[in-house]
């Protein structure tokens, strides 16, 4: 397929975008830097002393940002299209909350600590046991969109009450951290975060462009999928498998950052008014809204910073809302 | 003409058993508690109040009440479901989807931690303030410009305003850790201690809403059929829909006041009912306003018995016990699509 030059305009335009706020998200912190002596440091010159706080202390942060932005912007993307609903994002069909689950209970009880797994890979787990319950639950001689969004509903709100029941029976103190947890925060970040995302996201996004015919198929409709020669069961199980590991990694790096699988598709769709579904750009605006929404995060409070996941939906809320009521003109 | 017949029987037949089978519920929400009473006692405590005084404390000071609670948000989050259902023509619509919720959710936590509210009755007022509130921008923002409020519209609206809201609710919470720990009890829902006082200060507005309802079904039915169609047949499009707004927010509005948002009930209800008795929506809202209830007190009174003498909180139970349940159907049934 050729890409349409508007694509590739407002690809090229997120991009530069993307790369100004990674730069402007590097500059904050005690160590005055500028944006000119970031880009600089990015590709390795200039002063030792900067290049060391650039690359051991602040970029982590900023890539797990970019990163977490593509993974729920093309996951999110995976999944309004397997569904064919803009609301069926991972977040109402279970995959976040199967991850929030299995995190608050090890913040809270300690499960998992005797396996010896920490609170990201048993988000990561849960993410994907949940998600494999569910198409199990709705396999029935293969299984449709809807019902993978209904059944996923059905295990998110068994999922959201677990977790419900945790908090209420936790104290104050504890129940006050795994809040924190379930917003979705970038603070704190080091390379040790980075290693499993960075490969996640190596490794599933060639592998959810590959998926772009058999997407574009599904969201014509079952029949019409069929009649372009989609295998449509396999195609089913692979866009969903690429949107879980996207998710479930990106959730384990960062919390449930609120409402970005949700709202990078729907910016991307009216961007640039696509005939297929659009993949990168949907990455792309998932990673300028996550590194817009910490820049704001971090700058808004002169008393310190706010979790991420807040600003998401405080600053991404009003843009769909704009973007909608300028499209339903 | 057999078919019609034998559909009317079945949607007959199957109202009568969710009536008798929410009667039992109410019955057994009266009967357990951490004292149990028996079934002879109850119907004598209830036909005779005046009696034994520590039966009737309990029957009439608490269960009743509960019970109440229990059937009058039942039916109004089972049929605020319904109709956001079949007015968005999403499947997957609930009272949380049109930010109504959300709304309420946002309200609660500012008048606890901006004002200071920490009566339940004070809450209310707040809840209810901030769901109408949301359901009005939702509303406003999807009938700009061609076609009003078209369902697409009127979902991603919802959507939106439900982000935006619950992110300035967890920031705040986030910010006052004393608001939180109040916020996590009202939040996961509950029908126990409650002021029965309440309960006849939001009835009103349950009652217009419900009538509201009612009044619009046949007009969603035809609208069912199509825009054009309906607008031919002489429907009043932009009418039904503002109405279905109000009636939904006064619903849902009010029922999440009262008990917090207990989710999961207003989405998988009107599923059932549609299975039960096909896509007509007044049957749907019917059968709807009967299930949900039975639902409801069912969970609460299962709340009751797992962690006696202590309880579960309904919204917790509801989800437990009716996620299994939906999954099940929807892996039966074919799903009728809207």
């Amino acid at each position: 397929m050729r890409a349409r030059p508007r694509t590739v305009l407002v690809c090229s335009l997120l991009a530069a975008a993307a790369f100004l706020l990674l730069c402007l998200e590097i500059t904050i912190g005690d160590f005055p830097l500028t944006v000119p002596e970031v880009a600089a440091g990015l590709f390795g010159s200039g002063d030792p002393a900067a290049l060391l706080v650039i690359n051991e202390i602040r970029l982590p942060r900023a890539l797990i940002g970019v990163l977490i932005g593509l993974a729920f912007g093309v996951g999110g993307l995976l999944f309004q299209a397997l569904a064919r609903n803009p609301l069926a994002s991972p977040d109402v069909i279970g995959v976040t909350d199967g991850a929030n689950t299995f995190a608050v209970a090890t913040l809270l009880t300690g499960a998992g600590a005797s396996f010896g797994l920490g609170v990201s890979a048993m988000a990561v787990l849960g993410g994907v046991v949940v998600s494999a319950i569910v198409v199990a639950l709705s396999w029935k001689r293969g299984t449709t969109g809807l019902r993978i969004v209904l059944v996923g509903i059905g295990m998110a709100a068994l999922c959201g009450s677990i977790t419900d029941y945790l908090l209420l029976k936790s104290g104050a103190f504890q129940a006050q951290q795994a809040v924190v947890w379930l917003v979705g925060s970038l603070s704190g970040r080091t390379w040790g975060s980075v290693y499993p995302l960075a490969i996640a996201v190596v490794v599933l996004l060639p592998a959810a462009l590959l998926l772009w015919k058999w997407l574009a198929g599904l969201e014509l409709g079952e029949d019409s999928a069929t009649g372009l020669g989609v295998p449509v069961q396999t195609a089913r199980l692979a866009v969903m498998a690429v949107g879980v590991g996207l998710v479930s990694f990106a959730t384990a790096a960062a919390g449930p950052v609120a409402f970005v699988a949700l709202l990078a598709p729907q910016i991307a769709l009216r961007l640039v008014r696509p005939s297929v579904p659009p993949m990168v750009t949907s990455g792309l605006v998932g990673a300028v809204v996550v590194l817009a929404a910490d820049l704001i995060a971090r700058t808004l409070l002169s008393s310190g910073e706010l979790p991420v996941g807040v600003v998401t939906g405080v600053v991404g809320a009003p843009v769909l809302l704009w973007l909608l009521a300028r499209s339903f003109r | 003409m057999k078919w019609g017949n034998a559909l009317t029987f079945r949607r007959r037949t199957g109202l009568l058993l969710a009536l008798l089978g929410l009667a039992a519920c109410a019955l057994l929400s009266i009967m357990v508690g951490s004292r149990w009473l028996g079934v002879g006692t109850v119907l004598e405590a209830l036909a005779n109040p005046g009696g034994d005084e520590a039966t009737d404390a309990i029957v009439w000071g608490l269960r009743v009440p509960r019970t109440g609670f229990g059937l009058a948000v039942g039916a109004a989050l089972g049929m605020a479901g319904a109709l956001m259902q079949g007015l968005t023509r999403n499947p997957l619509a609930d009272p949380g989807l049109l930010g109504v919720s959300a709304g309420a959710s946002l309200a609660v936590v500012l008048s606890t931690g901006l004002l200071g509210v920490t009566s339940l009755s004070g809450y209310i007022w707040f809840a209810f303030a901030g769901a109408a509130a949301a359901s009005v921008v939702v509303f406003l923002l999807a009938a700009r410009g061609v076609g009003g409020p078209t369902p697409t519209k009127l979902a991603l609206a919802g959507a939106g305003v439900t982000a935006m809201a619950g992110s300035v609710t967890t920031s705040l919470l986030l910010a006052d850790a004393a608001t939180l720990d109040r916020y996590r009890f009202w939040s996961v829902g509950a029908l126990s201690g409650q002021d029965p006082a309440t309960l006849g200060q939001v009835l009103p507005f349950l009652l217009v809403g419900a009538v509201l309802a009612a009044a619009i079904t046949p007009g969603m039915n035809l609208l069912a059929l199509g825009e054009d169609t309906a607008r031919g047949l002489g429907q009043r499009i932009g009418l039904i829909r503002v109405t279905g707004v109000v009636a939904i927010t006064l619903l849902a509005g009010a029922g999440v006041a009262v008990c917090g948002p207990i989710a999961f009930v207003g989405l998988v209800v009107p599923h059932i009912a549609r299975a039960i008795c096909g896509a007509d929506h007044r049957w749907v809202l019917a059968l709807s306003a009967v299930l949900a209830p039975a639902l409801l007190l069912a969970a609460d009174v299962l709340g009751r018995l797992v962690a006696h003498p202590d309880e579960l909180h309904v919204g917790i139970v509801v989800a437990a016990l009716g996620a299994p349940f939906f999954i099940a159907f929807v892996r039966r049934s074919r799903v009728a699509e809207l």
